[in-house]
């Protein structure tokens, strides 16, 4: 199959890949048979908490870790032979690795000169990537005359030089401070839909997916657990783990009432059914439990009536929101987020009985 | 800064035994070099200042001796010093990016051997070795005794920078198309560069002072600057000794020094 084709879309496919570090005992099994496939110009980001074989995943597409079991295509080629120098696919290292004997201009230039460009084209690219990156004034500095977010800035132009049909980043924006990291993500975001190359992107950190991704894959020890856009994997999680990772969520004990085509009436302890996405098949009579987000239920002074009660253990005020620590009759715990925007008072406090209420749609059931 | 009770100073003693060590390290040598510059020719009393001993070394009776042990001695200690640095730094390379292989520890042992194995030792064993394979004693001798012993002190310097450099940089230029062989000359070779020239700096001067594994494997009527001023001084310690050893003591400084600055300098640039 040809490179680029028109009709094959698939930038990345990952068919069943397994992972093992080591052998014997001590081996550690880094990737448990994933498989995704990633589309041409797509921002695609791997999200998942440490360690749980995102970096890894990263080096088996750059070429730099050999897969124990499964194959990789790169639009449509098996590149499993190819070495990392063959591969037209480029990295942002997470410590960036700048070469520190090289001004900024030689390290951009340093995979085109590799590539055997010529002299003038070499120059005219570099000084492009470096207006690109908006540090036009400082080609001749070295890498480590620069503050962490410029350094930054050079990783990402070094590698977008050579113009990868993919770019793997390696959580370019851990290092950074919260600020930059915002700024730095729109930037982001613009650079690949201007370039329109194929990225993906790993983090771990969840509002860094949300905000940049065309698509995210959630994974968890070695396992990838839910593939979607960022308002599926954020509305329709597919287990517990994605529900709990992102965002904050409340996970109720249920039995399941009725099941209807799309959704389920669950019941919460006696309290009275409450209709439910479902994630998965389910039964009537199964137990599970329904995941709310926070800023999906409101707390109230109780009625006669009201089956979903509890005592308010605490207000926190965060700025924006506030949040209500709820012990319920049942004994779970709930976080329930309400905005500051008006007037409006919780009119519950401290120490005080309150009713629980949950908006209609936001119950998600989750089958384990 | 230190917590006032880990304070060195505060230790009784402290004082009086710093400068007892320095005195006995440093007091010879200093003599050695106020007497280069004495006018008389005793070296226990005081003279008036001069540099004829210096003349001396360099036009007197023995300057053509001296002359060709000197040359001798450079010869051996540039070819020794470049010779084990290149070795040294393939070593490194091989017990640091090589990964695991069977008889690391052995080799690191074997690398790190000349440290450890009393000089003497070494050089009765290498004039043993050198006789019974007929090798006739000369200039080849020394020099290959000295690159033998001069590894192990290529080797530490190089070894603790290429400790220093992380893989990333090397993967970084591969993943940007460079060939092994480019990520290593481009890449890995300029960040070295510090250790590896620490590493020549240092086995050069140890090449250049060393007298005890010299002088049992060099043949007869040859010398270096060691066994020549070992030489001289059997037949009565004389000022210009002391002028032709204060002038070797500069150059090692010279070269020490130059190693300091180089090695911090790199320790710099790699931030
Ligand atoms: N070179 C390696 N040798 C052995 N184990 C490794 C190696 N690299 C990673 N691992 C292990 O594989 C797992 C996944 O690591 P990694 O891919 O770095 O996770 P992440 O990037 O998500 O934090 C971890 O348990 C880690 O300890
Ligand atoms: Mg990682």
């Amino acid at each position: 199959m040809g490179v680029n084709e028109p009709g094959s879309s698939t930038a990345v496919a990952i068919t069943n890949i397994v992972k093992r570090y080591g052998i014997g005992d001590a081996s550690v099994l880094a990737l448990n048979d994933v498989s995704l496939e990633i589309q041409d110009n797509e921002f695609f980001t791997l999200l998942g908490p440490s360690g749980c074989g995102k970096t890894t995943l990263l080096r088996i597409i750059a070429g730099f870790e050999q897969v124990t079991a499964g194959v990789v295509h790169l639009y449509g080629e098996e590149i499993e032979q190819l070495p990392a120098n063959k591969r037209p696919v480029n990295t942002v290292f997470q410590q960036y690795a700048l070469f520190p004997h090289m001004s900024v201009l030689e390290n951009i230039a340093f995979g085109l000169r590799m590539l055997g460009k010529g002299k003038a084209e070499i120059e005219s690219r570099a000084k492009q990537m470096l207006d690109l990156v908006q540090l036009g004034g400082f080609a001749d500095r070295r890498p480590a005359q620069l503050s962490g977010g410029q350094q930054q800035r050079v990783a990402l132009a070094r590698a977008l030089a050579p113009a990868p049909k993919v770019l793997l980043l390696d959580e370019p924006l851990s290092a950074l401070d919260l600020k930059l990291r915002q700024a730095m993500r729109v930037e982001l975001k613009q650079i690949q839909e201007d370039t329109g190359i194929t990225f993906v992107f790993v983090t771990h950190d969840q509002e860094e997916a949300l905000t940049m991704s065309d698509r995210i894959a959630v994974m968890s020890s070695g396992e990838l657990q839910q593939i979607g856009t960022a308002h599926e994997v954020y509305e329709e999680p597919r287990n517990k783990f994605v529900a709990g990772f992102i965002g904050e969520t409340n996970l109720l004990d249920v039995t399941v009432e009725e099941v209807r085509a799309d959704a389920a009436m669950c019941r919460v302890g006696d309290g009275a059914p409450i209709a439910c996405s479902v994630a998965g098949n389910t039964t009537k009579g199964a137990r599970g439990h329904i995941s709310i987000r926070p800023e999906r239920m409101s707390v109230s002074k109780p009625k006669r009536g009201d089956k979903l009660t509890g005592i308010v253990d605490r207000l926190v005020y965060l700025g924006t929101d506030t949040q209500c620590l709820l012990h319920l009759d049942n004994g779970t715990e709930i976080t329930v987020r309400a905005q500051n925007a008006h007037e409006s008072t919780l009119g519950v406090g401290p120490g005080d009985r309150a009713a629980l209420n949950i908006d209609a749609g936001a119950a998600r059931l989750l089958v384990d | 800064m230190a917590a006032p009770g880990s304070d060195i100073r505060r230790y009784p003693g402290f004082l009086p035994i710093t400068i007892l060590c320095l005195v006995m390290l440093y007091a010879p040598l200093i003599i050695v070099m106020i007497y280069s510059f004495n006018d008389s020719r005793s070296i226990t009393s005081w003279g008036g200042f001069s540099l004829r001993w210096y003349e001396e070394v360099f036009f007197g009776l023995e300057a053509a001796k001296f002359k060709v042990a000197a040359l001798n001695s450079l010869f051996i200690a540039v070819m020794a010093g470049i010779t084990s640095t290149v070795l040294a730094t393939a070593a490194a390379l091989a017990m640091i990016r090589g990964g695991s292989f069977r008889g690391k520890p052995a080799s690191f042992a074997l690398i790190n051997l000349p440290l450890m194995v009393p000089e003497i030792v070494t050089a009765v064993a290498t004039l043993i070795f050198f006789s019974t394979i007929g090798f006739t004693r000369g200039v080849a001798t020394i020099l290959v005794a000295h690159i033998v012993f001069c590894i192990p002190f290529a080797y530490l310097p190089i070894a603790a920078r290429l400790q220093g450099i992380e893989s990333v940089y090397e993967q970084a230029a591969m993943d940007l198309y460079a060939s092994r062989a480019q990520a290593f000359w481009q890449v890995l070779m300029p960040l070295m560069l510090p250790g590896i020239i620490s590493g020549f700096l240092l086995a050069f001067i140890i090449s250049l002072d060393d007298f005890i594994i010299t002088n049992f494997v060099k043949g007869a009527g040859v010398e270096t600057l060691p066994t020549a001023i070992f030489g001289a001084v059997k037949q009565g310690i004389k000022p210009n000794i002391m002028a032709l050893s204060t002038l070797m003591l500069l150059i090692s400084v010279i070269f020490v020094t130059i190693s300091y600055f180089v090695g911090k300098s790199g320790a710099k640039s790699s931030q």
